[in-house]
């Protein structure tokens, strides 16, 4: 069992404490001074740098929201002049304008070295070959995995997303050892493999690295089956940084967070209030060293639960569940974030069209699929069928532009979708994980 | 010169199609023409019937969704390129047929087919014009 920090990875939590709360007020001190929407929060809630003086204090300081983050957009949560940003990601953007994150070099050394960190508690050395199979891009993903893995000393494939039969054979031919992709794509691969009648023994795969979307224990079990791989799994917002806020270590028994790096709170998603210690609750991340982007209690609404005792790979960190749900609405459909309001939006924007509607969501092989059921009624019933397309092309065209997904557009009957009380139930999610 | 059509939305799933003739029975409508377009998703169901409005309203009254459209009815000689003949007039004059489908039942020695062209006067125009027999909205509810 390697661990590529063991300094900071087994620090004892007194000294950890330490070092959070000294970085902490740091990061407070800078916020405040270089970015005027953490001023202005700070200011409203009469609080400063000052009032920090229990690592719990933090608790008296305003959370930050991906509104926050809108309002913001592109460059006003920068701590620090452009030209000291080396490196510049986004979120998938699918609330109206994406989450443009930055990096000065410091912040990619410490990304990079904890990649490192989190690829060699999942058990890749020097000595493997990694597959990296996410989109290169403004995602996060790909680049976080890449220098961290080259960090190490691994030799990188960056063989990007998409043509699997391709990804195969190179697999097969360059002898690619890890594999980091969505675990959908995992199981992808796995059907290719049934599909040209090869065996995972075609492969020399060893462990796989998943992060991205949401999954299960089962899918894990299924992974592991049929690529005949250890499959691990790990957790990142590019908000926070990207891949490497958290990942397993080779017993699989929760996501070490790099608590040097962040600190994490569970809070309850109504009241706001923070819960204590093996409470289920909304995940809220505080960074300690970033510079370029400072994030101060940002609500990720990831719903999780820690777990403080010790691993028995010997890592003091603590330890994340898989998160079990949101405490918004947000869907994760092949790994992009959907808001169904999103969908409602566009939808209401056709004219004439405030239609009932229903997404459901399923699974093609191991492929999400969205599928949005929309009520026809007279102004959006056509009596020609060349029309009727036309404008179920339309709507679709105008969801892939707003979700940056492909959504199927099925028109139903009207007053076929159930009408609900109150809230309604918009989604029909038939995926298993 | 035209003849009211109804156009009914039905989700591809068994039974719609009989719960709109039901309905459309039992309010005493009775179909003279029809045509059923389809995608694996839903279908467009073109009705010509006797009493237009009474099944537009009945209908929409069972949450159908419903819309009137005009469309032309021919008379096409019953013969080998009769139908052509006619189609050659159309194109020659650049209009376009939407879509077609024939009458139950014969007028004569001719066949019935209803049209949906994008220009409807237009087209009327041009049939009458040559010698084409253009069928009233009243003689063919009562066919």
């Amino acid at each position: 069992m390697r661990i590529w920090d063991p300094d900071r990875e087994c620090m004892a939590r007194d000294k950890l404490e330490a070092l959070q709360f000294e970085n902490l007020r740091t990061t407070l001190e800078r916020a405040y001074r270089n970015v005027p929407c953490y001023q202005k929060k700070f200011l409203e809630a009469g609080v400063s740098a000052k009032n920090l003086q229990h690592l719990s204090d933090l608790s008296l300081f305003p959370f930050t929201t991906k509104e926050d983050l809108r309002l913001n957009y592109p460059y006003g949560m920068f701590a620090v002049p452009l030209r000291e940003v080396v490196r510049i990601h986004s979120s998938s953007g699918t609330t109206g304008k994406p989450t443009v994150v930055g990096y000065t070099r410091n912040d990619l050394n410490n990304w990079t070295e904890l990649v490192a960190r989190m690829m060699t508690a999942a058990g890749v050395t020097a000595d493997d070959i990694v597959h990296i199979a996410f989109g290169y891009g403004l995602f996060t993903g790909a680049f976080g995995l890449h220098y961290g893995a080259e960090r190490i000393g691994a030799s990188v494939i960056p063989i990007s997303s998409g043509n699997t039969e391709k990804q195969i054979m190179i697999m097969q031919d360059y002898q690619s050892s890890a594999l980091v992709c969505t675990p959908s794509y995992a199981l992808t691969i796995a059907d290719h493999l049934d599909r040209m009648g090869l065996g995972a023994d075609s492969l020399k795969l060893r462990v796989g690295l998943f992060g991205a979307e949401p999954w299960s224990e089962e899918m894990r079990r299924e992974i592991e089956t049929r690529l005949g791989i250890l499959a691990t799994d790990n957790f990142g917002l590019s908000e926070v940084m990207g891949p490497g806020v958290a990942g397993e270590c080779e017993y699989k028994c929760g996501m070490h967070i790099f608590e040097d790096h962040f600190i994490p709170e569970i809070i309850d998603p109504e009241t706001c209030e923070v819960l204590p210690p093996g409470s289920m609750g909304e995940l809220v991340l505080t960074t300690l060293t970033k510079e370029a982007f400072p994030m101060i209690r940002y609500r990720t609404r990831d719903i999780t639960r820690l777990h403080y005792d010790t691993c028995r790979c010997g890592r003091t960190l603590v330890r994340m569940e898989k998160t079990c749900g949101r405490s918004d609405d947000m869907l994760i459909v092949k790994g992009v974030n959907v808001f169904p309001t999103q969908i409602e939006e566009v939808l209401f924007q056709v004219e004439g069209c405030e239609p009932h509607y229903q997404l459901v969501l399923d699974r093609d092989g191991h492929m999400d699929t969205l599928e949005v059921q929309v009520e026809v009624n007279e102004t959006i019933f056509f009596d020609e069928m060349k029309k009727q397309r036309e404008f179920v092309s339309m709507v679709e065209k105008r969801l892939a532009a707003t979700l940056g997904l492909r959504a199927r557009v099925k028109l139903v009957e009207p007053s076929s979708i159930p009408r609900h009380e109150g809230k309604a139930k918009r989604v029909i999610d038939r995926r298993k994980s | 010169m035209k003849v009211e059509q109804i156009s009914i939305f039905i989700e591809n799933k068994s039974g719609r199609l009989a719960e709109v003739t039901r309905v459309l029975g039992e309010a005493g409508v009775n179909i003279r023409a029809l045509s059923l377009a389809d995608t694996s998703d839903f279908g467009i169901l073109r009705l010509i019937v006797d009493k237009t409005d009474a099944a537009n309203e009945v209908l929409k009254s069972k949450g159908f969704t419903v819309n009137k459209t005009e469309v032309v009815a021919v008379e096409v000689p019953d013969r080998p390129l009769g139908l052509n003949s006619i189609l050659q007039v159309l194109d020659d004059s650049r209009i376009n047929v939407e879509y077609m489908y024939a009458f139950v039942e014969r007028c004569g020695e001719n066949a019935v087919i209803i049209f949906r062209f994008d220009d409807t006067e237009g087209a009327i125009r041009v049939l009458t014009e040559q010698g084409v027999k253009v069928l009233a909205g009243q003689r063919v509810y009562s066919m």
